[in-house]
């Protein structure tokens, strides 16, 4: 669920017509000292400052403070900007006016598993203590099409003690917040509290929504760069992540970074790669219980390419200070695992990676996938194992902790650095573009014994005559076919004849894509 | 029997001509279902494997014949309108395949099935298969695979699985047939918080199939699918022994439930409330996914050596 934050959540709702305190959004210090200024021209008053991030308990943790004067803006705001929660700087802080509250209701939209349909709670008592009051809570079920039934609403409000004067404006507030949940597809709306204010009006005091992910493609208007559940601002990381993923629809690939803090005292720092929602969590319960510190959460399934497990396997490499490499998912993938060996088996070699890697690949063809990895990774420094559906998640973490007791700790993923072939770039070398990069073969070196992996593996791609190599189908064609090209490159490299390269330069973290 | 799918049921396929649906109609024929054509706009008069391809549902209803299931294979923003056109073609089950639709669109589903008394799986399921008889969607990838690793019904010792995990689905299948373990269906209700057909409508399938002993399940922390089966069991719905795991334990201290919506919910949706509630409903609930099978042959007094 992509979150809002909630000054873009109250844009939002006076958008649909529900009021809310005045307020500006603060960069700076002196910007907050602005907002007071104008703030307090329109209304005589001080104002509150509430820093935006996602957190519970903001108050609690002070992140709302109030000013009387512009140099207490400006001083709070100052306060405000040096704090951070968890992997949260805060970034922004709402300046708003101070509103003199009378009554306090709470208002949510959730989305109900059971009924299949929205659900509206309401609480006219609202605000905090909500958990203790649980079945004071009233339950409307909304209609996915048509929206709350406004009658309901007011019968709710007839039946209170809130004063009537207000009943219209409030029933209001409440269908059109409901509206607005409908038209941005919301995952959650919350208003906590709706307040009414002494001199009469209804107002959103505090709010929290959260969009859809699936349904952000159709909602440019709300500016979401990344359209993920996380508790932080995207990284340099997870943004270079969510790139691959919008760029290559084969499959999923989902990357989150975890918090690190204390990882020293562990048993160190590992690289996590999934495969699966429900395999993957089980997977990291097993290599967590062994004292090892997850630098991330990394998920690939539904069937991807190679060329996206290959830039998931960069990914998750390019993280500093890894002392190893662990993937497991369900264990029994019905895909057909040698996709993912050809794209993992791609990665550690171009990293030429030192540290231990374990991947337990079960599932159809599994036999072949491990085989594909172990081989193309035996000469590297590091030792590479795979694994199959008979052993457990626990097995491959145990034997995962027996390779990391072996090493040199001083060996982690900071040393890595990419490698290409010479013939690289060369101009005696064979080259077209595919997509997201470029394809290079070494012409002067074809052997008998590469012409027949080419003529085996190739999928008929490519053929081999006197004059040397050339593409047998149209660029068009070649330019789908990255991960053909990757098992291609890998089984070369198994038979020993390296003499064709796909370069897969990925923007953000390779510095220098290859010119062709 | 079994429960959703067997060699009788005639299934379509929408999206058939696509890269998935293609190579999905191959793997589902080649293990047995009966599949008898498919549609995609614009491809009509065209094959796929043998099979008619047609512009439209009803063009396919008209020309085939009523089927029993489709299945679709379409890019999830259009999931939506090919779900609502099977149902108005008069097909009373639908299989969403697709990941990433969105969650308003399978709420809209929902309320245009209930209205046509048809029902759904999925969104975001890996589908159903069930040995020797049929497979909808993609569970078990090749034949010879899911023939292998998916022992076929066995008197006695035969378990249905219900799995909100697609992966684990397989996963389930496979370690309880390797302990002897026979396997009616083996359901993936699929990964989405909003899901037609959820654990406590496939248990009461389950519970009406006569073939099937126990129920397994493999839970996952969130929603409510969970207590609402415990709550079956204890109104004496489902009186089949039921053996379950619920994944993400650990996950637990990193999950948000301190949002109202879920709080007021009182204990449901957290792993801890899950547990309790099945335990309480009299189901086994085992710690570590590896103990499913062991579980399950207890819960039908099998030896283990068997």
């Amino acid at each position: 669920m992509a979150r809002l934050h909630e000054h873009q959540g109250k844009s939002l709702l006076s958008q649909g017509g529900i009021e809310t305190p005045r307020g500006h959004v603060a960069t700076s210090p002196q910007e907050a000292r602005e907002a007071y200024e104008k703030i307090h021209a329109e209304t005589g008053q001080g104002v509150v400052l509430k820093a935006q991030a996602w957190v519970t308990g903001r108050k609690a943790k002070g992140g709302i403070l109030f000013a009387q004067s512009a140099e207490e803006a400006q001083a709070a705001a100052e306060k405000l900007f040096t704090l951070a929660f968890g992997n949260f700087p805060v970034q922004e802080v709402l300046v708003e006016e101070m509103i003199d509250i009378d009554q306090e209701l709470f208002v949510s939209l959730t989305i109900d598993d059971s009924s299949r349909a929205p659900l509206l709670l309401i609480d006219l008592h609202g605000g905090s203590g909500i958990e203790e009051r649980a079945d004071e809570v009233a339950r409307l079920h909304i209609d996915v099409e048509t929206g709350v039934c406004r009658q309901e609403v007011e019968q709710l409000l007839a039946d209170s003690d809130i004063p009537q004067e207000t009943h219209a404006a409030i029933v209001s507030a409440i269908v059109n917040a409901v509206n607005m949940a409908c038209k941005i597809e919301a995952r959650s709306l919350e208003i906590n509290p709706l307040v009414t204010t002494k001199d009469g009006r209804v107002m959103a005091a505090d709010c929290r929504v959260t969009v859809d992910d699936y349904a952000v493609f159709r909602h440019d208007e709300l500016g979401i760069a990344i359209a993920r559940e996380l508790d932080h601002p995207a990284t340099k990381l997870e943004q270079i992540a969510y790139r691959i993923e919008q760029d290559d629809h084969r499959g999923t690939f989902y990357f989150a970074q975890l918090p690190t803090d204390g990882h020293e005292d562990t048993n160190g720092l590992i690289g996590f790669h999934g495969a699966g929602g429900g395999g993957s969590m089980m997977s990291m319960d097993a290599v967590s219980s062994l004292g090892f510190t997850l630098a991330n959460f990394t998920d690939t399934s539904g069937n991807p390419s190679a060329a996206k497990v290959y830039r998931a396997a960069r990914v998750i490499l390019s993280q500093p200070g890894l002392i190893g490499y662990f993937g497991s998912g369900s264990g029994v993938a019905s895909q057909e695992q040698f996709h993912s060996a050809y794209g993992l088996a791609k990665a550690f070699k171009e990293m030429n990676v030192s540290i231990p890697v374990v991947i337990r690949l079960g599932g159809n063809a599994e036999d072949r996938a491990v085989e594909i990895l172990e081989s193309a990774c035996a000469t590297l420094p590091g030792t590479v194992e795979g694994y199959r559906k008979d052993d457990t998640p626990a097995f491959c973490a145990q034997r995962f902790a027996t390779l990391i007791s072996t090493c040199d700790r001083e060996v982690t993923s900071d040393t890595l650095t990419r490698s290409v072939p010479d013939f690289v770039g060369s101009k005696a070398a064979m080259h077209f573009a595919i997509g997201g990069g470029s394809v290079w073969i070494d012409q002067k070196a074809i052997t008998d014994t590469a012409t027949q992996v080419i003529n085996q593996f190739g999928d008929g791609l490519l053929s081999v005559s006197d004059q040397g190599v050339s593409l047998a189908v149209e660029l068009d064609e070649a330019a789908g076919k990255d991960s053909e090209f990757i098992g291609l490159e890998i089984e070369l490299e198994r038979a020993g004849c390296p003499v064709l390269f796909v370069d897969l330069a990925i923007e953000g973290i390779d510095t220098e894509a290859t010119a062709i | 029997m079994a429960i959703i799918i067997d060699q009788d049921k005639k299934v379509c396929v929408q999206g058939i001509t696509g890269r998935e649906g293609r190579a999905r109609t191959r793997l589902m024929k080649s293990f047995g279902t009966n599949v008898v054509g498919g549609c995609t706009p614009g491809k009509g008069g065209q094959e796929v494997e043998g099979l008619p391809v047609f512009d439209t549902v009803k063009e396919l209803v008209d020309q085939v014949g009523i089927v029993d299931v489709s299945v679709i294979f379409v890019p999830a923003r259009l999931v939506k309108a090919a779900a609502i056109e099977a149902m108005e073609g008069g097909i009373k089950r639908i299989m969403l395949v697709p990941d990433r639709v969105p969650v308003w669109d399978a709420m809209a589903i929902a309320k245009h099935a209930k209205s046509c008394g048809a029902d759904f799986i999925g969104p975001n399921t890996l589908g159903v298969i069930s040995p020797g008889r049929g497979v909808l969607g993609m569970i078990g990838g090749r034949a010879e695979s899911a023939r292998q690793w998916f022992n076929e019904p066995i008197p006695g010792k035969t378990v249905g699985v219900i799995s909100r995990s697609g992966g684990m689905s397989s996963s389930c299948g496979y370690y309880l047939s390797r302990v002897g373990l026979g396997i009616s269906t083996i359901c993936h209700v699929g990964g989405d918080s909003v899901l037609g057909l959820r654990i406590p409508d496939v248990a009461l399938m389950f519970q009406a199939d006569p073939e099937t002993d126990a129920i397994v399940i493999f839970g996952e922390i969130g929603g409510s699918q969970e207590e609402q089966l415990a709550e079956l069991m204890e109104s004496g719905q489902v009186t089949k022994p039921v053996i379950a795991y619920i994944g993400g334990k650990a996950a637990r201290e990193g999950t948000r439930f301190s949002h109202a919506g879920a709080i007021i919910e009182g204990n449901r949706g957290t792993h801890a409330g899950k547990v309790a509630a099945l335990q309480a409903a009299g189901a086994t609930v085992v710690d570590g996914f590896g103990d499913l099978p062991a579980g399950a042959l207890a819960a039908l007094g099998v030896p283990a050596s068997s």
